[in-house]
């Protein structure tokens, strides 16, 4: 060897460990991939998942220090009871015209779900992605912000709409991207956009929303506004850079914004494990950045109203920032691109043990005697045949790839808020190439 | 007859200046990033904002590029408008995805819901022996993305004109300083003393608001021979390179990457049938690629010899090696011999 070392060195073993790299003595190193408990074929068991009682972390003030309600970070926010009962120091006390709104919300985001997914499988648009079994932690939480603050969604949160009034006529035309589309056919569908309903433009890429969220409620509290904001991601996407970098400058700035980690289990067809969910808790991130952290029964929607409360009242009296988990179950696919049953065992959502969000709040109502089994059923009839309507009224808009859509040129608007010359040329080459495809009466199309 | 009150600035005073009055005349901007409040910048350039406009119009951040970007794009979404500073532009790849995801298409995404009327402003290119972290000029990254302006000033005038018009613009800009010219132009001898800005012309700053709009190039020298297409430090280099060779060539320097000026250009090589295209960034797929594709799309018949490159070479910015690395007199000497003799 040209590169030996001198002998003075007294370094001549490092030559023969550079032969062997692997020392005899030691035991050898082993990389761990997670893997999720249970596979296609087998049957969950969930009785590992520790379910606290309710109020074993009590309510703490709002004004708490956060190193002072570590145990929430790890705990579980629970109100509702194994006998249907609102109960405890979470308890909101909501009274029960509200109790029937947030229940007619949830029924009405499922009932929309069930169309649209419908909608996609009979090749009137490109995709879709349903909420269901994590209806609460849109629904439930958007109820406890005021109207006015700002939501920064993720995909799998259109509950806030749902909440907010915004009409599903709308909601429609995004998804078939048809002439009647308020984002003119730019965007897949679900990645809703609307600033007066206070709900931020999506993506579609991960996260991204999270550091914009932290911006807006710094500038809502460099301009002494009242209004904070509010984000969501899921357990997979809290990986990215972008949930941390916001974590930090939200510590640093004690921005008054509320993040929300939607872990529903899975990322498409990657258990939690893979976003670290062995080691720790999602809600335990907030420790290290020194936020308040609160881990929530994501299936108990008056838990989760609670803990927005909560977080939303700390906010909003500078209190600073708070990470929420909503520790709920993907009851269905990613989207209508996968098959959960290709990858998870089936029937997981059925055992799930903290049970549907819907069918508790329904069975709380009924047992404080403001509801009944006869009601709910006539409005889940009573919504569906609502949605059809409306459905009805958005195809008269087009549905996606049946040439009702934004005319041709609106493909080169809003690049920029003035159209510049290379655009221009751009557009209309592109309409000559319409020409030559459809003829010279191409227009009338 | 008085004109506006005019001060002789390099182009680190003409930045502040030019923040300065936007601070004041606009509640809305807001100025962050990495040593930019009590401190000044590691440049200076916002030296003494914080303590005239407060901190929460001028701040420290972490140290988190997607933080400062990602921070921005919601501030604006708010209805703020921020300045955030990329203290060198070879550290802007970790908010790269919240430049080109999310402010660049926040606008067309939203149709107009949102939009996103931020500056992000950036120390660039080489020639301060810093290495390959703290030289590069990747400009021709962002004109690539739909969505957001690129401009690059060459003079304390530009700079202060051009930076008030993209503060204002309501898209996103990248504004990138040339920091080998931050404290005089460059001739491109290294070996040679620094020239101060105060004996050029373009250090004559108004003290007060003016705009230079976006999109326009300037010629800074006319002539008939060939057209020089270039920006940032540049050109200066190329104008001391024309001199010294006694080169009857129109220089232009573009200002403005995107959107490009594209008439000033086609008029210029139409008229000297030559064009040669200048940028320190590196060769391959630069900004220089679409210049020469541009000229050649709409002066092919007017040209007398095919459009001439002159740029930094593909490798990493080199620390030693910079002067041979740099497009520097010898390599425009050679290209300038090369395009008149065809």
């Amino acid at each position: 060897m040209d590169n030996k070392l001198p002998e003075s060195f007294g370094w001549s073993w490092v030559e023969a460990d550079m032969a062997k790299s692997k020392k005899d003595n030691l035991a050898p190193l082993h990389l761990h991939i997670p893997e999720p408990k249970f596979r296609p074929g087998d049957v969950a068991d969930f009785s590992d998942i520790i379910i606290p009682a309710v109020d074993v972390h009590p309510r703490p003030d709002e004004h708490v220090l956060p190193a002072d309600i570590h145990p929430l970070a790890y705990g579980l926010v629970r109100v509702l009871d194994e006998n249907h009962q609102a109960t405890g120091s979470w308890n909101p006390g909501l009274d029960v015209a509200t109790l029937q709104v947030m229940l007619r919300k949830m029924l009405l985001l499922r009932a929309f779900d069930d169309r649209m997914f419908r909608a996609q499988r009979q090749g009137k648009t490109s995709f879709y992605m349903k909420s269901f079994g994590e209806e609460a932690t849109s629904v439930a939480a958007t109820m406890a912000l005021d109207f006015n603050d700002m939501c920064f969604p993720s995909y799998r949160q259109q509950g806030i709409l749902i909440t907010r009034d915004y009409p599903l006529v709308d909601m429609m035309n995004q998804i078939y991207s048809n002439r009647g589309d308020r984002l003119k056919g730019r965007q897949l569908p679900i990645m809703y956009s609307a600033k007066d309903y206070g709900f931020f433009s999506l993506s579609g890429n991960l996260t991204t929303q999270y550091p914009q969220a932290v911006g807006w409620a710094m500038a809502s509290a460099s301009r002494g506004d009242t209004r904070i904001s509010a984000v969501w991601c899921g357990d997979g996407s809290t990986s990215e850079g972008d949930f941390h970098n916001a974590l930090t400058f939200a510590a640093v700035y004690n921005a008054p914004v509320i993040f929300q980690v939607v872990n529903n289990q899975w990322a498409i067809s990657s258990f939690s494990g893979f976003a670290g969910s062995e080691r720790t808790t999602f809600a335990a991130r907030a420790i290290g950045y020194g936020i308040a952290g609160l881990r929530v029964d994501g299936n108990d929607a008056l838990a989760v109203y609670a803990a927005m409360q909560w977080a939303a009242n700390r906010a909003r009296n500078n209190g600073g920032p708070t990470l929420i988990e909503y520790f709920t179950y993907r009851g269905e696919g990613h989207s209508t691109s996968d098959d959960p049953g290709a990858y998870r065992a089936a029937e997981e959502y059925a055992l799930w043990p903290l049970g549907d969000p819907v069918t508790r709040l329904k069975d709380h109502l009924i047992a404080i005697g403001a509801w009944g089994d006869a009601e709910h059923d006539a409005l889940i009839i009573e919504l569906s045949e609502y949605v059809k309507t409306i459905q009805k009224e958005a195809e008269q808009n087009g549905i996606l790839g049946h040439g009702l859509h934004h005319p041709f040129e609106t493909m080169f608007e809003d690049v920029f808020e003035e159209m510049p010359w290379h655009l221009k040329e751009q557009c209309a080459q592109m309409l000559e190439e319409q020409q030559d495809k459809f003829g010279s009466n191409w227009k009338a199309r | 007859m008085s004109g506006p009150a005019m001060k002789t600035m390099n182009m680190i005073e003409a930045i502040n200046s030019a923040l300065d009055i936007m601070l004041a005349k606009d509640p809305d901007v807001v100025i962050m990033g990495e040593d930019v409040g009590y401190f000044g910048g590691v440049f200076r350039a916002t030296a003494g904002l914080q303590a005239k406009h407060g901190k929460t119009r001028v701040f420290d951040t972490p140290i988190s590029e997607c933080g400062i970007i990602g921070v921005g794009v919601g501030m604006a979404a708010y209805g703020l408008r921020p300045v955030p500073e990329i203290q060198f532009a070879d550290y802007i790849y970790p908010g790269l995805d919240q430049l080109v995801s999310e402010a660049a298409r926040l606008r067309y995404r939203s149709a107009n819901d949102f939009i996103c009327p931020m500056t992000v402003r950036s120390p660039f290119g080489g020639g301060i022996f810093g290495g390959q972290t703290h030289s590069q000029s990747p400009e021709s990254l962002f004109t690539h993305v739909c969505g957001i302006k690129t401009v690059i000033p060459a003079t304390p005038y530009d700079a202060k004109g051009l930076l008030i018009a993209a503060i204002e613009d309501n898209d996103p800009v990248v504004f990138f300083e040339p920091k080998r010219i931050y404290n005089g132009p460059f001739s491109g001898y290294y070996d040679r003393p620094v020239e101060p800005w105060s004996k050029h012309e373009g250090s004559a700053v108004p003290d007060e608001y003016y705009r230079i709009e976006l999109g326009k190039a300037a010629v800074v020298r006319e002539g008939e021979a060939v057209t020089v297409l270039t920006y940032g430090t540049m050109v200066h280099v190329v104008k001391a390179v024309v001199a010294e060779h006694g080169i009857d060539a129109e220089i232009i320097d573009l200002r403005t990457l995107l959107p490009l000026d594209i008439e000033t250009i086609e008029a210029s090589v139409k008229k000297t049938g030559r064009c040669m295209v200048v940028h320190e960034a590196t060769r391959t797929s630069g900004f220089g690629a679409e210049l020469a594709a541009q000229v050649q799309e709409r002066c092919f018949y007017h040209l007398e010899a095919p459009v001439e490159r002159v740029t930094g070479f593909d490798t990493p910015y080199p620390h030693s090696l910079e002067w041979a690395y740099f497009p520097g007199p010898v390599r425009l000497a050679r290209a300038f011999d090369k395009i008149m003799k065809d």
